[in-house]
């Protein structure tokens, strides 16, 4: 599933980013690097995204999120 | 390579002795806070060499050595895949500081250890600032300094910026290590087994051509990074069959990135799990429990609102009667000139009265909302509220191929559009600043509402709050069209995808904050204050020669020229003349009806049907904003696209002047 169809609450791994090598060292330098993990705090389905990504908080576009492949974490 | 930003180093650099500083650091770390705390007012704001990005540079003293800072920009990499990462790293690797400090968030250490596992890598010695040592605190995590120090191999200062706690410490600490008395031996990371091999050929095959200063092993992880300066440095540099093969490396390995920031993240780990003591699982710190009502998407719009009423509240209950007290001084200043002047001959009295003593009281007036805004933005900013109004209203903003970062200098333009347009620095996007700044001055202002309020109850009677209404609603719609439009069609480009971070809650440093009123109001003084003096007194000029009748006036005999685009909206020369005055102060328009028409309350409503009435409101709520916000759009875009957006303006509000008329006579009105 994409990230984009992850639900609240939810702990999920990244397996694959789907982007260009700019777009995947932006995400990394963030910290969303493949084999990382992040929780959703956020998402109701329309808007952007709300992460935790290491102690830090990141706000996603969705397009960004259906473009970020991920499985859930346990 | 020269770089231009070799130069760039404040001329104190050059005196014996002076300790160069480089504050480096991710967004929101409180790297301003630091170098605000050491440098105070000894700091000059200006603009890395041929950039945009703004340039801040200091000094300060401790036991008698005198240290020069420079604030590089906040990134959160060193690939130079944007402005400011490049100048970060281009500035560490030619202009070699002495030092480097790496300002990081102690409550975010993993993430903002990053850039650390970066500046590791690059030659000056590195000193770790372990800033904001109580907001991590505060959320429950604890850090054992020695110990990140021990792992790291840098001196590392646990430091609370905000709270002035630490800062003798850290320069104290950058005095010993620039004197060799504490050393600095970095354990840096490495690269995943992945590609490890393959990093070891792309050095091998560049080793004899990377030009000084580059250092080979950084260049080749650079290459492999996707690093545009580096391709394009050693393309240059390689001879062609080698960088075909260094080419061909790169395309193949294309995902080594994830190898490189893979090693990156297991080096942070290392550190974090010797050093930081997390708090339990369930533990909501205090951001988290602050977020669950402030990004929540009832109650975090519902706190929006109340924060945004606070704010035109403040705006209108401090900053109008200043305002309007100021602009009361300086009228009465004008006079006094023009008693004093009585000898000089007439002309020059009024010049100087109303001329240069207006325009220049007409920048005095600006300044009471300026400085509310500026301070409102850096508290909105320095608590890190920001970001979350930026979430919150992102999907909004999204439509006009914006995101949530433009709203706030959008709102700003309801109060002024000069602070709306200055505001548009928190955008990190050119692209987004500039489309920002195409529409701001389309938000209607409080002197077009001024305009607005006093004209349409002239021309419509009981129906003028209908009318007001729906132009600042058509306004809107209009700038939100036009945002879709340029969005789609003429600014499209790359699509910046929305990805922001939403800092940790902290209190604000108020020093930080008066130092950005200060410095930016400064900043508009010098630069837009005197081209809207300039201006005002050649506006003034064209209205008074060469009778000193207005109706006599050059400017009378524009209005005259412009005659035949008025017929096209039903507009007599009067108004196009009022139209005029209205680029030195859209307040002006009412002034300068008034010497044309006498009695305007008789006047006005039989010169104009009820079409071209609408029209004129049309015209002037779209029309050319004021010659400050002119003047600042100038500052912030440069001409190119001041002329762009001058002319997008022009052609807006005259194309819906047209439309207005022509449909409402055509219907009968």
């Amino acid at each position: 599933m994409t990230l984009a169809m992850a639900s609240p609450g939810e702990e999920v791994r990244l397996t694959a980013i789907h982007g260009g090598q700019r777009m995947r060292k932006r995400l990394a330098d963030l910290g969303l690097n493949i084999g990382m993990t992040v929780c959703v705090l956020q998402h109701n389905g329309h808007g952007p995204l709300l992460l935790a990504v290491k102690d830090s908080r990141l706000a996603l576009g969705r397009g960004m999120a259906h473009k970020i492949r991920v499985e859930l974490a346990n | 390579m020269a770089s231009p930003l070799v130069n760039s180093s404040p001329p104190e650099q050059t005196a014996a002795k002076t300790t160069v500083i480089a504050l480096a650091g991710q967004p929101n770390v409180g790297k301003s806070t630091i170098f605000n705390m050491l440098t105070g007012l000894n700091q000059h704001v200006g603009n890395w060499p041929g950039k945009t990005v703004a340039q801040k540079t200091g000094t300060c003293t401790h036991d008698g050595q005198k240290f020069t800072l420079v604030d590089l920009p906040g990134t959160y990499s060193l690939t130079a895949n944007s402005e400011e990462e490049r100048i970060a790293r281009d500035y560490i690797i030619h202009g070699r500081p002495d030092i480097v400090v790496a300002v990081v968030d102690a409550a975010i250490l993993e993430r903002s250890l990053y850039l650390v596992a970066e500046l590791l890598l690059l030659p000056s010695p590195v000193v770790l600032a372990l800033n904001m040592m109580d907001v991590a605190e505060q959320e429950g995590i604890k850090i054992e300094p020695q110990v990140l120090e021990a792992a790291l191999g840098i001196p590392v200062v646990p430091l609370c910026a905000a709270r002035g706690t630490g800062i003798q410490e850290l320069i104290a600490t950058v005095e010993s290590l620039s004197a060799g008395e504490i050393s600095c031996q970095p354990q840096r990371p490495t690269i995943l087994p992945g590609h490890q091999a393959i990093l070891e050929k792309i050095r091998a095959l560049i080793e004899d051509s990377v030009p000084v200063p580059y250092q080979p092993a950084w260049v080749a992880l650079k290459l492999l990074e996707g690093d545009d300066e580096m391709c394009t440095l050693m393309q240059d540099a390689l001879p062609e069959a080698i960088w075909k093969q260094v080419h061909d490396l790169l395309y193949q390995h294309e995902d080594a990135i994830l190898d490189i920031a893979g090693a990156r993240y297991q080096w942070i780990g290392r550190m974090i799990r010797a050093a930081v003591v997390r708090p339990k699982v369930g533990q909501l710190g205090m951001t988290a429990r602050l977020d669950s009502v402030l990004t929540h998407p009832v109650w975090g719009t519902v706190a929006l609102l109340a924060v945004l009423g606070a704010v035109f509240w403040l705006t209108y209950t401090l900053g109008t009667p200043l305002q309007e007290w100021l602009g009361d001084l300086v009228a009465l200043l004008a006079e006094s000139t023009r008693g004093a002047l009585a000898g000089m001959p007439t002309w020059f009295a009024n010049l100087c009265a109303d001329g240069i003593i207006g325009g220049a009281g007409m920048v005095v007036t600006f300044l009471p909302i300026l400085i509310i805004f500026f301070a409102v933005l850096a508290i909105l900013e320095d608590t890190g509220y920001m970001a979350r109004i930026a979430y919150l209203t992102d999907r909004v903003m999204h439509t006009m191929g914006l995101h949530g970062k433009s709203f706030i200098p959008l709102l700003l333009g309801f109060g002024c559009n000069v602070p709306s347009i200055l505001g548009t620095r928190i955008i990190e996007t050119q692209r987004a600043r500039l489309l920002t700044v195409l529409l701001a001055p389309l938000v209607p202002c409080t002197a077009r509402m001024a305009v607005i309020i006093v004209l349409t109850p002239l021309f419509f009677g009981d129906m003028a709050g209908l009318v007001a209404w729906g132009l600042v609603a058509a306004a809107l719609a209009i700038l939100a069209l036009l945002g879709i439009l340029l969005h789609r069609v003429i600014l499209k480009g790359e699509q910046v995808a929305f990805i922001m971070e939403l800092p940790l809650y902290h209190l604000p440093n108020l020093r930080s904050i008066g130092l950005y009123v200060w410095h930016n109001t400064l900043a508009f003084l010098q630069k837009a204050g005197t081209i809207i003096l300039g201006v005002s007194a050649i506006i003034w000029l064209l209205s008074y020669f060469p009778t000193g009748v207005v109706t006599e006036s050059y400017l009378t005999l524009f209005g005259h020229w412009l005659e035949p685009v008025g017929r096209w909206m039903g507009l007599p020369w009067q108004m196009m003349t009022a139209l005029l005055t209205s680029f030195i102060a859209k307040e002006n328009t009412i002034a300068t009806l008034s010497i044309l028409y006498g009695d305007l309350e008789t006047a006005l409503p039989a010169a104009l049907t009820p079409s071209a009435a609408l029209a004129f409101l049309v015209v002037q709520l779209l029309f050319i904003p004021c010659v400050a916000t002119v003047a600042t759009i100038k500052q912030e875009v440069g001409n190119r696209w001041t002329l762009v957006s001058l002319l997008l303006l022009l052609g807006l509000s005259l194309g819906a002047g047209v439309l207005v008329y022509q449909v409402g006579t055509l219907l009968g009105a």
